[in-house]
């Protein structure tokens, strides 16, 4: 296995995680493991922490108790040095993108890579280029500024940004959120395609119970400041209320009929 | 993690690459260093042999495929050995997604770019003109049918506006009136005394304030302050769709938040422009009275000769027209401002360059032509 993994390794794994925002508790005693090279979804209600929860491993949200191991190592006992190039192995997609404006999608994976790396222009002109042709966008979307593009196009240049220094970990962020139907599976299939190809593991948290059927190896339900996690086939058995009606509403049940 | 290498090693014929280490995009540059062209020239045939290869990324899958290609388009032939599967497998991704061709930087370079850049923004300044008068040309239309309906007058966004330009301004603009006074007296003061002939720094003061520094830093305040603030208030609703908003319901923005910002600015800069007048006198008494040692009296009776009602006026006369532009400005680029954040930020910057600029070279216009008028 690359870099130095054995299989069985987690990829992440999440230990008594607390997240308190004044009064409010959004998680807590949370745990969470990842495997390596598995597609995770996370679902739950509005406001039980879902972007919370991506934000913590991030780094984004500094959590208020627990402890976070990102590929083996204890994001709290690194040196600042040593979480920076830990951090380069994780990408994430955020909801709309978020590209630097200022700069044309070409640039804007130029930038990442330019920051990190001393490779001759016109290699990491090159570099962009592959990456946007693996994200699914045309060779000429590259010289585009962000504002130019289609909401569908800019979650793709969102995810080449994410991939510019071939990170192990992917987060999205409600990927499919504001894309047609089509569009959205075709996202799905893009996703499942870079996780085969690169061998990446997967996070996204989503509401689309499509994608979940679609491409998610397990689902982590937030409930309770905890995260329930398991296969589809799995939580349909559980018996608490808001797990049977997201996935046996109407909704959940016609996304797992059209999966069947 | 190791760094990527290649090492060579030859018979007549052929050239055997081993590559080895970690060929990921952080550490690719070592080995780009490393590779010399020579050894890309002269053989039948080249191996690459690839066991020793740790990890391989997408950009080093890149650079991997690239030297192969250099290789055989010198006319020899290349195969690999022993690839692992993930390598293997990364290679055919990468195969499949790359461009041959990158496409070449369009950029325009040195004259021909001043030229194009030049061209560019001076169509760019005429389109803004033209919308700049047609966007007049709405707002005195709406005005027009207040004028004849004057029912259709709103009141309390008008009055909010009147509270939120004037009332909520008086101490930035009180402070800053009292102290160009107290400049004004104080520099004027210093060259007079070299002429004997201190006593018409109450002149230089008076007429200073009123004709110039009261109106010119009132206004410049103002733009800074209120025209900007149009600017991102209508931006903010434009991105927010508000304003779109406004018009499915049957409001007319123009009616709605344009007119009662045009409104309650005239109607308030002149108000303001009066107090700075007051209190930039009030600077220069305080000034004059410590270094020319006259008492408050004695300076109110000095000034009654030093300043005409004229010299009010032609200040006060400015305040409308000045208010005019600022609100028109302010709230013309508010509209303009795209779906996007960040343009609310570059036409707010915009809005307030533009009135500064107008408003002084209105003043400086006006200036001469009440000097021709004799006034």
């Amino acid at each position: 296995m690359p870099k130095g993994l054995k299989s069985q390794d987690f990829v992440i794994s999440l230990k008594d995680i607390r997240n308190q925002f004044g009064y409010q508790i959004l998680h807590d005693h949370l745990d969470l493991d990842i495997k390596k090279g598995e597609v995770l979804g996370i679902v739950g209600g509005s406001g039980t922490g879902k972007s919370v929860l991506m934000r913590t491993i991030v780094g984004l949200n500094q959590k208020t108790a627990g402890t976070i191991k990102i590929l083996g190592q204890d994001v709290d006992q690194i040196s600042q040095v040593e979480l920076a190039s830990l951090r380069q192995r994780m990408g994430v997609l955020f909801q709309d993108g978020a590209l630097f404006s200022s700069l044309t999608v070409s640039q804007n994976i130029e930038a990442v890579i330019n920051e990190h790396t001393k490779l001759p222009a016109q290699f990491v002109r090159e570099v962009a280029a592959l990456k946007i042709a693996l994200a699914g966008l045309p060779v000429e979307a590259g010289s585009k500024y962000p504002s130019e593009l289609s909401g569908g196009m800019r979650k793709r240049a969102g995810i080449a940004r994410a991939l510019a220094l071939d990170p192990d970990i992917l987060f999205l962020d409600e990927p499919t959120a504001g894309l047609d139907p089509i569009g959205a599976a075709q996202f799905d299939s893009l996703i499942a395609k870079l996780q085969d190809t690169l061998g990446l593991t997967v996070i996204m948290i989503t509401h689309d119970l499509d994608s979940l059927h679609a491409i998610c190896n397990r689902i982590g339900v937030l409930l309770d400041k905890k995260i329930k996690v398991g296969t589809i086939t799995e939580l349909t058995k559980e018996t608490d209320p808001w797990i049977k009606e997201y996935f046996g509403g109407p909704r959940g049940r016609a996304a797992t009929r059209s999966h069947d | 993690m190791t760094s990527p290498e290649i090492k060579f090693s030859s018979d007549n014929t052929t050239l055997t690459c081993s590559l080895s280490g970690s060929w990921t995009t952080q550490e690719l540059a070592g080995v780009i260093a490393q590779t010399p062209n020579k050894n890309k020239s002269g053989y039948k045939e080249q191996i690459f042999d690839l066991t020793a290869v740790e990890v391989m990324d997408t950009a080093g899958a890149l650079y991997f495929l690239q030297y192969q290609d250099d290789v055989e388009t010198s006319g020899q032939k290349t195969s690999l050995k022993n690839a692992p599967k993930h390598v293997r497998q990364i290679l055919d991704t990468v195969e499949k997604h790359r461009i041959k061709e990158c496409p070449p930087e369009t950029t325009l370079k040195g004259v021909k770019k001043l030229l194009a850049d030049t061209g560019e923004s001076f169509f760019k300044i005429m389109a803004q003109g033209r919308e700049l008068v047609s966007f007049l040309g709405l707002v005195l239309n709406a005005f027009g049918k207040q004028l004849i309906n004057p029912k259709c007058i709103r009141w309390t966004p008008l009055i909010a506006q009147m509270e939120q330009i004037g009332i909520h301004a008086l101490p930035i603009v009180g402070l800053i009136s009292f102290l160009i006074g107290v400049v004004l007296a104080f520099q004027g003061a210093g060259q007079l005394e070299r002429f004997g002939a201190q006593i018409f720094t109450i002149n230089l003061v008076a007429v200073g304030v009123l004709r110039e520094m009261g109106i010119l830093l009132t206004a410049i305040i103002v733009a800074g302050r209120s025209g900007s603030a149009f600017t991102a208030q209508l931006g903010t609703m434009k991105v927010n769709e508000e304003i779109d908003a406004m018009r499915t319901i049957g409001l007319d923005p123009i009616d709605v938040l344009v007119l009662p910002r045009i409104f309650g600015l005239i109607l308030v800069l002149p108000l303001l422009t009066f107090y700075a007048d007051i209190m930039g006198l009030l600077g220069g008494a305080a000034m004059t009275m410590i270094t020319l040692d006259l008492s408050l009296f004695q300076y109110i009776r000095y000034l009654q000769d030093a300043a005409s009602l004229g010299d009010f006026f032609v200040g006060m006369i400015k305040a409308p027209i000045f208010a005019f532009i600022i609100a028109l400005i302010g709230c013309h680029e508010g509209l303009q401002v795209s779906r996007s954040a960040e343009s609310v930020g570059r036409q707010t910057t915009r809005s307030v360059v533009e009135a500064i600029f107008f408003v002084i070279v209105l003043d400086a216009l006006l200036s001469i032509l009440f000097s021709v008028m004799g006034i």
